[in-house]
């Protein structure tokens, strides 16, 4: 749809159910993924919640979206940075998150990992180099 | 420079549709181009003529109709927002058989890849929201 190809970079920072955002933003990745730009999508603060494993919606009476994330790999989108400090202040680690792959196809449909742990100082060095950051 | 802006919070609660609309004006005035103003999340609600404030305090929606209309500013609401929180203009009336319209003219509801083509086209996309 266009010639031109950025970074976009969306910063997901606020727990999935308590507001709309972090689902809202979700349709954007999504509606996004169509226009051929490099994405990638990062997760700090109490926003790594959105990606922990197990969600149960249904006494909340909320629609239970986590499954969408895992077919992000299937729109191309398989950058998923996680805040390591974010994770270790909420007593939080990688096993409590959903396991987020995507097939490459250069390598025969191999099955990778869609989520990197990174550093807070990591993190800040990736929102540097995006030419857009989403922030919801 | 081009900029886009888009707005995530709604009137009168919160003072980002205020900042996004004191910024856009200052912006247009200094000589930038204002590529698009995206309205999404409770931002919709900018977007609806049926706003009806004291009037001794100042008029968000009208205010942005008046700096539309002065700069032939695109002012898009983000359909998906919009039909949850209840914001219709004619096609969404007819497309989900809604007995009223309450947009605002100088705005229009259209998708989510607006927001994305404003981000690809524009040299910055300015963020007002929580």
């Amino acid at each position: 749809m266009s010639e031109q190809i950025k970074k976009f970079l969306y910063l997901n920072r606020r727990a999935p159910y308590g507001t709309i955002y972090a689902w809202e933003s979700l349709e954007v990745v999504l509606i996004g993924a169509a226009f051929d730009q490099k994405v990638s999508l990062a997760f700090v603060d109490d926003g790594v919640f959105e990606i922990v494993k197990g969600q149960d919606t249904s006494e909340s009476g909320f629609k239970n979206f986590s499954p969408t994330y895992a077919a992000l790999g299937d729109y191309d989108v398989n950058q998923l940075f996680v805040e390591k400090e974010s994770l270790e202040e909420r007593g939080l680690s990688i096993d409590d998150l959903m396991h987020l792959t995507w097939e490459d196809e250069d390598e025969d449909w191999a099955e990778k990992d869609s989520i990197r742990v990174v550093s807070r100082s990591e993190l800040s060095e990736i929102m540097a180099d995006q030419d857009v950051v989403f922030s919801f | 420079m081009k900029l886009s802006i888009q707005i995530n919070e709604g009137p009168y609660q919160h003072q980002a549709s205020d900042s996004a609309y004191m910024f856009t004006k200052a912006a247009l005035e200094k000589g930038h181009e204002i590529f698009r103003v995206f309205f999404y999340h409770d931002g919709v609600g900018n977007g609806t003529r049926l706003t009806t404030p004291p009037q001794d305090d100042r008029n968000i929606v009208n205010r942005w109709a008046d700096l539309a209309d002065e700069y032939k500013l695109d002012m898009v609401v983000c359909v998906a927002a919009a039909q949850r929180r209840g914001i219709v203009d004619e096609g969404e009336a007819e497309r989900n058989k809604k007995d009223a319209t309450n947009i605002q003219p100088q705005f229009r509801i259209s998708g989510l890849g607006q927001l994305i083509e404003a981000a690809v086209q524009s040299e910055r996309l300015v963020v007002f929201g929580d």
